[in-house]
């Protein structure tokens, strides 16, 4: 598998979207922070881009890398190797390369400015980490609806229609039912429902350890009145873990059962 | 080598392949034949493990292939279409299946046999049919593995490289190997196989020497006796009310 991972990874690094991917981070986290001397202003404004974009480039790449080296699997899969290596090590290569470029497009000025001595310290590193979970999670997501899809054009639509429900949609609809069911208790059902969205999940995670009330909203709010903010962020943490995991455990069911 | 029990594949409606038994415990050339769509290429990729059978069974080496990989380091394969990552190299994509096999090949010789040095650094997006035919040939030559199995390795070749190409499979026969090729060439069956299947509609139609096949059908080349085998098909139902094979020689 580590073999097929180092040439998926190469193959992606020497991929000019990899340059402009991580250029954009470079560009946006210096822009940032050279209008804002406030670190913990720059955490919350790169998250409200992060959430959405981490996972739009992330399900795109997958989709496309999937599909365009198709050749590279049925070459591979006449070799001795095992079938789950082959999709493991692309998906890991995709996930891994998304990761640097976020890692490197935002480490690097933040490291400049020096967040390493400030307090934001902690609140860095937790955007940092959302943004690799959530490379993981939506590159694994479009990597499994790939695998499920031989037509290219449904399989990106559906991917990219998966983005847009966890990203608009699903808070849309997540509003309305607050709405429509506001003369109930509706605590549990909201803190479920955060939970399985990974974007949700995100977002209260950074907010969490942020500590900013205001911007918390309803279901951040009841994150942090029920769990605490310590075990809030626990019990976030392990789902998003989770949400990395499923979808493995999906690519590797739909692998092992396919025909080429 | 290769024993085949039963085997049963169906892509959705399609019924492709409708118990298959066969068996190759000799080395040698056989030809696997039959009409477009007949189920060649789904029980090749079967026996690679790339189609996963709904039934049935297929063995390697006295070993069920079912969920296993090793098993392939014993076979050599060329599959019906070239296709390659297109942003590497020759030479890049050589050393990337050597490094994954991770066993030493003998690329050199067959580099040369094909005329392929002036191509290595070339990107194979931008290769030809043909050359990409021959770098497909180098990649499936290059390990010495006991079982090979070439897809149509004739397509988009020309005749200097068909030559050589039929010396190398000679030259793998005289080395006791099990070779199996699926080929719409008649004259590659009638110069280099031993034996002939003749798949129709998923079953087994025919098996047996070039020339029991010949005398069933009462003619004087292999093109000829396929001809009037189909014809005779035609005419008649393929299979025999038991589901048996019409005609089988062993």
């Amino acid at each position: 598998m580590l073999k097929i991972l180092k040439y998926s990874f190469y193959d992606l690094i020497r991929s000019r979207w990899t340059y402009i991917y991580c250029g954009f981070y470079l560009l946006f986290t210096l822009s940032l922070l050279w209008l804002s001397s406030d670190l913990s202003k720059v955490v919350i404004s790169l998250m409200n881009v992060v959430l959405l974009l981490c996972p739009l480039i992330a399900t795109m790449f997958g989709v496309m890398y999937y599909y365009n080296s198709r050749e590279f699997t049925e070459l591979l899969l006449a070799q001795p190797i095992r079938r789950t290596s082959i999709f493991f090590g692309q998906y890991l290569g995709v996930a891994g390369s998304l990761s640097a470029s976020w890692l490197i497009g935002t480490g690097i000025p933040f490291i400049l400015y020096g967040v390493f001595g400030s307090a934001q310290a902690g609140n860095f590193f937790t955007l940092m980490l959302v943004g690799v979970a959530l490379s993981f999670i939506f590159s694994g997501l479009a990597f499994l609806i790939a695998l499920n899809n031989e037509n290219r054009i449904k399989g990106f639509g559906l991917a990219i229609l998966v983005w847009l429900f966890f990203a608009v949609i699903y808070d849309g609809l997540l509003l309305l039912s607050l709405a429509w069911f506001s003369e109930y208790p509706l605590e549990k059902f909201s803190l479920t429902a955060s939970m399985l969205n990974p974007i949700d999940l995100s977002r209260i995670l950074i907010l969490l350890k942020l500590d900013i009330s205001a911007l918390m909203g309803f279901t951040g709010a009841v994150f942090r009145k029920f769990l605490g903010t310590g075990f809030g962020m626990s019990v976030s943490l392990i789902v998003l873990t989770l949400w990395i995991i499923l979808p493995t455990l999906g690519i590797r069911r739909v692998s092992l059962r396919k025909d080429f | 080598m290769i024993t085949i029990h039963h085997l049963q594949k169906s892509f959705g409606k399609n019924h492709v392949l409708k118990g298959v038994d066969l068996a190759f415990d000799k080395p040698g050339i056989t030809a696997v034949l039959g009409p477009n769509g007949s189920g060649k290429t789904t029980l090749i990729k079967s026996i690679l493990g790339m189609v996963l059978p709904d039934d049935g069974n297929i063995e390697v080496a006295g070993k069920s292939v079912r969920n296993r990989w090793e098993y392939r380091k014993q076979i050599a394969y060329l599959p019906q279409i070239a296709r390659f990552p297109d942003n590497l190299t020759v030479k890049e994509l050589l050393s990337m299946i050597k490094d994954l096999r991770g066993k030493a090949a003998s690329d050199q010789h067959l580099i040369d046999l094909f005329e392929l040095t002036p191509f290595l650094g070339s990107r194979l997006s931008n290769l030809s049919g043909g050359t990409r035919q021959k770098v497909n040939l180098v990649l499936t030559f290059m390990y010495d593995c006991p079982i090979i199995i070439l897809d149509e390795p004739t397509a988009g070749l020309d005749p200097i490289s068909m030559v050589r190409l039929k010396e190398l499979i000679e030259n793998q026969r005289a080395a006791g190997k099990t070779i199996l090729v699926t080929t719409h060439v008649m004259s590659l069956v009638e110069e280099l196989a031993e034996e002939v299947v003749y798949l129709l509609e998923g079953k087994i139609h025919f098996r047996g020497s070039l020339k029991v096949l010949k005398e069933t059908y009462g003619e004087s080349s292999v093109e000829r006796a396929i001809a009037s085998l189909l014809e005779q098909q035609k005419n008649t139902p393929a299979f025999s009310s038991n589901g048996q094979p019409a005609f089988v020689t062993a």
